[in-house]
């Protein structure tokens, strides 16, 4: 290649690059855009009342994930809200033509979970979705943007997004990760290094031996959380296992024409050479399994340490932490370890696939739940379902005393039943411990990876998964 | 909604309120159980609920000297979280035109410019130097103008910052992009034609 080396994100957005809009904007080419039942019927009217069509159905793909019931999906939808929301997307998918994923097709699921379980989500592609962690499909080395219904709209009319350029941060992060730590402790360590904020105005290109050794699942929970930290997407480059994930998924390419695509996927990695706007390094054997103490995911600490006292912070944090220990109830200075647990929710966009399911199953056979402690497994689709059932996982967890659900988004953000009560406290495998973000205005989380929070529905409280497993 | 008819946004002037604290997200503007709606409506009687709910009267959303204001002045990393739009038309349909904090997460500040929403930001000394002014004076009148990136206030006329992109779809009406995308025509196809995910391999 005689051009100047490139990081995958230039070369991706070059590809798809439409035309400069005056201001200096790109108006940026969409090539898979997922929809769900939030934020989409909104945009749909809109489209309606300007009177166009959707521009490129074969590049739209829907289902229900958010509002979807983990007990009983029989239709209609015990909630009438849900079911107004589930027709309403069933009726704009069959009024223009989109592909959506229902519970009869055997590919409902989370909408992060079954693009990449169905081959949509391909190495050197622009995806959209009116969904902040849409982030995840970066794992395959994409541009994955989560947008808002005005932009679910224009991506539906025009199969294009007006879109600033980002900056690119390229983290690396080197060694092998040690026993008990997940894809979950990195993302959260690499957040709470840089912050929130850390990432705004950027996209993250996650590198070094830790992150190439991951499987395509725990570079999935990595990118996922990428939002978390600011930044507007992640990614990782395309490699062997990339493309061996990819062969024989319903949507890719077979025979000659996968190899085809193989070879162009993986030219799509950035060049040695590349330039970045910034630099980061972690040393990956340090990492700790991890677990979020306040109200937002850069409050997270080893699970060894302790709880920050406000005193001893910089000006700039103390008031958040003095708010964040207030709402949580949490001591200053107090270990995290042995807080006690109400609920234990293993699920989400983040933690509901397989691999998941297989770790924190692991820990489930070493006991049952403690008696009080409401402990859930949702799996993230319909196929992710089938295959823990095909293993038996379902009945590792039942008789551990788990319920094992119907999949969704669930307690993640309780759109459905799956909430929290009161003051609850939950262990929980999702993405955000905001305030309330579990359905109850004064519901408490605690992030951690899934084997830890099969740990803490063991024990009820807090513990080190390396004790366990 | 305009597909032809463009309205330029050039200036935001009105009353202030003022909302602390960094880190606001969106679940907090708009919690999800109110986004179980298929439109947009109701979002705005929605805005900032479990927080006034837990300030019990004492949210500035409740201080009568902030009623009916235009502009929102908040801290760092306003909007993060959640990719949802239903958090800019909470605060829309509540009443705000435009936000003025140290930093906006890039999602929450793309939508309100999909929205027509202004969101400037202000060095941290200018940010806390606004919100001592409003709150000590709520009557006054803040003036953001969108092509010369100021915020004035009785504090003085404040240097601040909004993307030249966004600026420019703002003062040019094309801040809802539809018509504006719409213009390209073919070039759409023709970059689907080069790109062989989507035309074939």
């Amino acid at each position: 290649m005689s051009e100047k080396p490139a990081h995958l994100f230039e070369k991706t957005w070059r590809a798809h690059k439409v035309r400069e809009l005056p201001g200096g904007q790109t108006q940026l080419f969409i090539g898979t855009h997922l929809v769900h039942e939030v934020t989409s019927p909104q945009a749909f009217a809109m489209l309606r009342e300007l009177g166009l069509p959707v521009r490129f159905p074969g590049r739209t793909f829907a289902t229900a994930d958010h509002i979807m019931p983990t007990d009983t999906q029989a239709r209609p939808l015990a909630d009438p809200l849900a079911e107004t929301m589930l027709s309403e997307l069933e009726r704009n998918c069959a009024e223009s033509g989109v592909t959506f994923f229902g519970k009869e097709s055997g590919y409902q699921g989370v909408v992060h979970v079954i693009g990449p379980e169905l081959g949509l989500t391909v190495p050197g592609s622009t995806i959209a979705c009116g969904d902040s962690h849409t982030s995840t499909h970066g794992a395959f080395g994409t541009i994955a943007l989560g947008i808002g219904t005005s932009q679910v709209r224009d991506v539906l009319a025009t199969q294009t997004l007006a879109m600033g350029g980002l900056k690119v941060r390229r983290i690396e992060v080197t060694g092998q990760l040690r026993p008990g730590v997940y894809a979950k402790d990195v993302i959260l360590a690499i957040i709470r290094k840089l912050g929130v904020n850390g990432g705004v105005g950027f996209a993250y290109e996650y590198a070094g031996e830790a992150i190439e050794a991951m499987s395509m699942e725990e570079r999935m929970t990595l990118c996922n959380m990428s939002i978390e930290g600011g930044a507007r997407c992640g990614y990782v480059n395309p490699d062997a296992t990339t493309v061996e994930y990819l062969r024989g998924r319903r949507y890719s390419p077979e025979g000659e024409a996968f190899e085809r695509a193989a070879a162009e996927w993986v030219a799509m990695a950035s060049d040695p050479g590349a330039e970045y706007d910034d630099s980061v390094c972690l040393n990956g054997e340090e990492i700790e399994p991890s677990i979020t103490w306040g109200i937002h995911p850069g409050h997270n600490i080893g699970v060894r340490e302790r709880v920050p006292t406000p005193s001893e912070a910089s000006e700039d944090e103390r008031a958040g932490i003095e708010e964040a220990l207030e709402y949580m109830d949490l001591d200053p200075g107090a270990p995290i370890v042995g807080t006690p647990v109400d609920v234990a929710f293993i699920g989400s966009c983040t933690n509901g696939r397989l691999s998941d399911l297989r770790e924190a199953a692991r820990v489930a056979r070493t006991g049952t739940v403690q008696e009080g402690v409401r402990a859930l497994v949702v799996p993230g689709s319909q196929e992710v379902s089938r295959q823990a059932i095909a293993e038996g996982l379902d009945e590792v967890f039942r008789q551990a005393g788990f319920d094992w659900r119907e999949p969704g988004c669930s307690m993640c953000l309780a759109m459905n039943p799956d909430k929290l009560i009161g003051r609850e406290i939950c262990a929980s495998s999702s993405n955000r411990n905001f305030k309330g973000r579990q359905g109850s205005p004064s519901g408490r989380t605690l992030l951690m990876s899934p084997a830890m929070v099969a740990a803490a529905a063991i024990a009820g409280r807090v513990v080190d998964v390396r004790e366990v497993l | 909604m305009n597909a032809n008819n463009l309205t330029s946004i050039e200036a935001v002037s009105g009353r202030a309120c003022v909302v602390r604290g960094d880190d606001i997200d969106t679940d907090r503007i708009i919690p999800a159980r109110f986004m179980k709606d298929i439109t947009f409506d109701a979002m705005g009687e929605h805005l900032f609920e479990d927080a006034r709910k837990a300030a019990k009267g004492n949210h500035p959303l409740d201080d009568e000297r902030f009623f009916g204001s235009d502009i929102l002045v908040v801290g760092k990393n306003f909007g993060c979280g959640s990719s949802r739009e239903h958090a800019p038309q909470a605060l829309m349909r509540y009443g705000f035109r435009a936000f003025v904090g140290q930093s906006f997460a890039d999602i929450f500040a793309g939508n309100c410019c999909s929205l027509g929403l202004v969101c400037i930001t202000l060095s941290e000394r200018d940010a806390e130097a606004l919100r001592e002014s409003v709150e000590l004076d709520p009557e006054q009148v803040v003036s953001i103008d969108v092509s010369a990136e100021t915020v004035t206030c009785r504090a003085g006329a404040l240097s601040g910052n909004i993307p030249k992109g966004t600026r420019d779809r703002l003062i040019e009406g094309h801040w809802d992009a539809t018509s504006l995308l719409l213009e390209a025509e073919g070039a759409i196809e023709k970059t689907a034609e080069g790109l062989p995910y989507v035309s074939g391999y």
